[in-house]
């Protein structure tokens, strides 16, 4: 039987978060102090050691980013927290924001000094308002005990774009600019905000660092899926008995998130599908329902771990109309940069409509494929990318309900 | 150098290099639309995709940088089904009224549609609808064929300095737009044109006005005459499918008879005029202690730039009114009397290169002949179709000269074309004016070539003359910066809108590249080497309208007929 464990969210309830002192008495800064007696070099190693890999949904090994970063020659860098989490059903790194903001502090302190940035951004998003004076409060204590003196700190909020979650579409908007991607590479180690080396990293990344560095890499990369280690949030919404959060090890199934953790299906219902990761996540079917929720082991099945929100559908539940809605977000949501994003998701929601209402034939899910295809690989950016998945894993699992629309 | 593998065909090219870069070395074309050889990298369009080894994600050739031991693959099934595919979904909102656009034959989206064989498109046809902007008389904007690469804009913003276009809305609601949503008049926009240049598609495009210039021939009370402006005759071959600089002007002179005109003139006589006048203006102020630095007048893009981003610097600008207006002017006075033809009968049509002339021409004050100096302004787009409605062959036409009076130039006048010309022609006058000698070299190439900001010094017998010259709106820019902190170290500023001067102008035949405008530089002066007169002061027909018209230079009738005044344009949103 799985457990949960508790890294990121470890002072959640234990701790006033507009108290500094309560985090320094949960031992708060000291893996700061550690981080700076090492050398930079011995302490990238270990963050890398731990294999710890980027919780925003591209599961990149963070030391591995912080090295080339640190590698590079610039008169600045910056350390940015992607604290944007615009996946619907996501609420992780509110709730480590909300409930212990020193510890993204200290997360993102930790990695300026690795990489030598003086400067930080919490890019936050735009409907966490609430968030501004908590993460502020937190900013000036630790100035003012003179734990962060030579990192500076300043939080921007976003404006509600959905692809400002995108690292260099998020820089863009930093820079005052329209929310929109850049080509890569080359990549923001290198030539991020400003043009200048650019660590982006997400809360629940910046969140693991301090106890990273407190308990050593080995016992980090000796917790859940060892391609994957360490612990993931999930969200859960939807049909299922407790729509709350928690914190378990990588090697957990989809099945245990959903049946133990989540209580199963109220009611009397059955279970008809997961959607994980959030809005661009693949609709996953029972069958597939023990594959562990880590990195490699989702990409295996065609889905993604991305943020970790789990949405769950019972077999009341229209599927088609639930994909026809959410390639509507993804038409409403598109920045307009590229042409098969832009064009592409415009006629994925017009076809799914078209099908939804009872308008549709098989031609048109051919088509709906051989486009939603096309985008997972010529789109600029991760949106256009992954906003076929919800269409691609509906038709590929549930086909039949399609076909039960048609005329 | 970077070894890498393109299609089985191994290739080394330098580090840095992009794989579009590299194909193109060993011969593989890849398709592209955002592409612009001249301009930022944009990646948007994502027709130039490719497969590279180890990568799920196809990548974009224009913008993925080369490394060693890559292998690429430009033409699998999945990247020829990918490129089919965002085609197919471009051309699913584009108008397809081919037949009817401007860019028909000279499109990049068609010619593409043609290479990939589009013919059914599995997408359903729809038309976004917008309002075409018709609101400059240079310009118009069709939003409905915007394919969204956003070339103008960086044409605009990042060339010129201008800003007059940017991008509004989201997603599928993505629009290119003149300043806060403004029709273009009202947005920055000076009418260079140079956005034409950089559209692939007919999103945006000159105000033709063919069927004016018919109808004017067709009408027995019209007396039709032209002038043509220097830069047009090195690049009309380009539209009749001849080299650059390859018309002679025998025959280009002789092809404008046969499409209607009824006197053929040039521009060149009054770009001689220009230096006389303008030459003599800058003396004047050099003497008298007049405004400094002074400004070249000729190019109207300028002009506009300079009345709605500078306005406090009206005063450098040169009174002298452009070689086109001043043409326009004298053409209903000076010339209708000595050809005894009724001033009120005359249709006077001017050819140029540029688009904002056009605008210049229905200037209210461009009426100092008593009518509209100039009636009409076609570009060299425009007789390039009108020469192939009237299916002329230009290998076989025989050779016709210049009407009388208004038709004789210099050298001089040839190099107006090209940046630096009218600040050399110029200093070819003024040398002998100040010096009384005779000047044995008249070549002045530090002010040739393309390069966006060029100075020379020129000693006239112990008066040191410091010049500069900008082409291109973002250069002029960093001059006018210069003067209007106190600081510009200069006498006379000679400054084209256009990169490379006129011939890269908003009216010539569409050109991607600046290495087209460098070609045609080149054919201006081979055009100026091969004439027997090289200064303006040395036009006999000049000399003859001093004499008998004007009498000298900056005199009464030259205030009255070729000089102007210059207006603020307080636009709000600066």
């Amino acid at each position: 039987m799985a457990e949960e464990m508790r890294i990121v969210l470890r002072n959640y309830g234990k701790i006033d978060p507009l108290k500094i002192d309560d985090y320094l008495a949960q031992g708060g800064y000291k893996s700061l102090e550690k981080a700076r007696a090492m050398n930079t070099a011995d302490l990238i190693a270990e963050v890398k050691k731990s294999n710890l890999r980027g919780r925003g949904g591209a599961g990149f090994n963070c030391g591995m980013k912080w090295s080339f970063a640190a590698g590079a020659q610039a008169d600045q860098k910056y350390v940015i927290c992607n604290a944007d989490e615009g996946e619907p059903g996501t609420y992780k790194d509110r709730l480590i924001m909300e409930n212990d903001p020193h510890t993204l502090i200290e997360g993102m302190a930790i990695c300026a000094y690795a990489i030598g940035a003086t400067q930080g951004y919490i890019y936050l998003r735009g409907e966490y308002p609430f968030l501004v004076s908590t993460l502020n409060t937190a900013i000036n204590q630790a100035k003012e005990k003179g734990l962060v003196k030579d990192f500076d700190i300043e939080v921007r909020s976003g404006a509600g774009a959905y692809v400002c979650g995108e690292e260099t579409a998020l820089i863009e908007s930093i820079e005052g600019k329209r929310g929109e991607p850049r080509f890569k590479p080359p990549y923001p180690p290198s030539e991020g905000l400003w043009s200048k080396p650019t660590i982006v990293n997400n809360v629940e990344t910046f969140a693991n660092i301090p106890v990273i560095i407190e308990k050593g890499a080995d016992w980090y990369a000796s917790i859940g899926n060892p391609a994957y280690p360490g612990t993931k949030v999930f969200t859960l919404t939807g049909d299922i008995n407790n729509r709350t959060f928690f914190e378990v090890p990588t090697n957990t199934t989809i099945r245990e998130i959903v049946f133990q953790f989540g209580g199963g299906i109220p009611g009397d219902k059955k279970f008809k599908a997961v959607q994980i990761g959030g809005t661009s996540g693949a609709f996953i079917p029972d069958a597939l329902l023990d594959t562990p929720v880590a990195f490699d082991s989702m990409s295996a099945i065609g889905a993604t771990l991305g943020s970790g929100a789990t949405f769950v559908i019972d077999e009341s539940r229209d599927i088609v109309d639930v994909a026809t809605r959410i390639a509507g977000f993804f038409e409403h949501e598109s920045c307009g940069k590229c042409a098969p994003c832009r064009e592409g998701t415009a006629r994925t929601a017009e076809l799914m409509e078209k099908i939804n209402e009872g308008r549709g034939s098989n031609k048109d899910v051919t088509l709906l494929e051989k486009l939603g295809t096309v985008m997972s690989y010529s789109c600029l950016c991760g949106l256009g990318q992954a906003a076929p998945a919800p269409v691609l894993t509906t038709i590929k699992h549930f086909k039949a309900d399609y076909e039960a629309k048609f005329v | 150098m970077v070894n890498l593998t393109i299609d089985g065909i191994k290739v080394s090219v330098p580090d840095g290099s992009t794989i579009l870069q590299a194909a193109s070395e060993v011969g593989i074309k890849i398709p592209t639309l955002c592409f612009h050889p001249d301009q930022s990298i944009k990646a948007n369009c994502r027709v130039c995709v490719c497969e590279v080894e180890g990568n799920r994600l196809l990548q974009a050739a224009c913008a993925m940088p080369v490394f060693e031991g890559m292998v690429v693959k430009t033409r699998t099934p999945k990247v020829l089904d990918a490129r089919k595919t965002i085609l197919e979904l471009i051309l699913s909102n584009h108008p397809q009224d081919c037949l009817n656009c401007i860019r028909n034959g000279n499109c990049e989206l068609q010619d593409l549609a043609q290479e990939y064989c589009i013919r059914e498109n599995p997408f359903e046809y729809k038309v976004r609808g917008f309002a075409k902007d018709f609101s400059t008389p240079s310009l118009f904007r069709d939003q409905d064929k915007c394919i969204l690469c956003r070339r103008c804009i960086e044409a605009c913003s990042v060339i010129q300095s201008v800003n007059a276009l940017g991008m509004e809305g989201r997603g599928y609601n993505s629009m290119v737009v003149p300043t806060l949503g403004k029709a273009l008049i009202d947005s920055p926009c000076v009418m260079c044109g140079q956005c034409i240049h950089a559209c692939p598609v007919g999103a945006i495009g000159e105000r033709e006005q063919i069927d004016e210039f018919l109808a004017a021939v067709a009408n027995p009370d019209k007396v039709v005459i032209t002038q043509i402006a220097p830069a047009v005759r090195v690049a009309i071959a380009e539209e009749i499918g001849m080299m650059t600089g390859e018309m002679p002007m025998g025959t280009f002179v002789q092809g404008l008879r046969q499409i209607g005109f009824d006197y053929v003139l040039h521009t060149n006589f009054t770009a001689d005029l220009t230096i006389l006048e303008e030459g003599n203006e800058l003396l004047k102020r050099l003497k008298e202690g007049g405004t400094l630095p002074m400004f070249t007048s000729c190019s109207p893009g300028w002009i506009n730039f300079c009345e709605t981003f500078y306005p406090d610097l009206l005063d450098n600008l040169s009174t002298c009114k452009s070689p086109q207006q001043m043409f326009g002017a004298l053409a209903k006075t000076y010339w209708a009397e000595k050809m005894g033809i009724d001033p009120s009968k005359i249709y006077s049509v001017s050819i140029m290169p540029c688009v904002a002339k056009k605008f210049e021409a229905a200037r209210p004050e461009m009426n100092d002949s008593g009518y509209q100096d100039v009636d009409l302004v076609l570009t060299t787009r425009e007789i390039g179709r009108l020469f192939r409605m009237s299916g002329l062959d230009f290998s076989k036409l025989p050779a016709s000269d210049f009407d009388s009076w208004m038709g004789k130039y210099t050298g001089a006048a040839v190099i107006f074309g090209a940046s630096g010309g009218v600040m050399e022609a110029a200093l070819r006058t003024v040398y002998e004016v100040v010096t009384g000698k005779t000047l044995e070299d008249v070549n002045f190439v530090a002010t040739r070539g393309i390069t966006g900001i060029k100075e020379a010094t020129v000693d006239l017998d112990g008066t040191v003359v410091k010049v500069a010259i900008a082409n291109g709106l973002a250069n002029a820019r960093k001059l006018m910066e210069q003067v209007r902190a106190g600081e510009s170290p200069y006498h006379f500023i000679e400054i084209m809108a256009c990169p490379g001067g006129c011939i890269g102008g908003g009216g010539q035949p569409i050109t991607k590249a600046n290495v087209k405008r460098v070609e045609r530089i080149e054919a201006i002066y081979v055009e100026d080497e091969g004439l027997p007169l090289r200064k303006s002061h040395d036009n006999p027909e000049v000399k003859t309208l001093y004499e008998e018209f004007l009498h000298e230079p900056l005199g009464h009738k030259s205030h009255e007929l070729l000089h102007t005044h210059y207006h603020a344009k307080n636009k709000k949103f600066l």
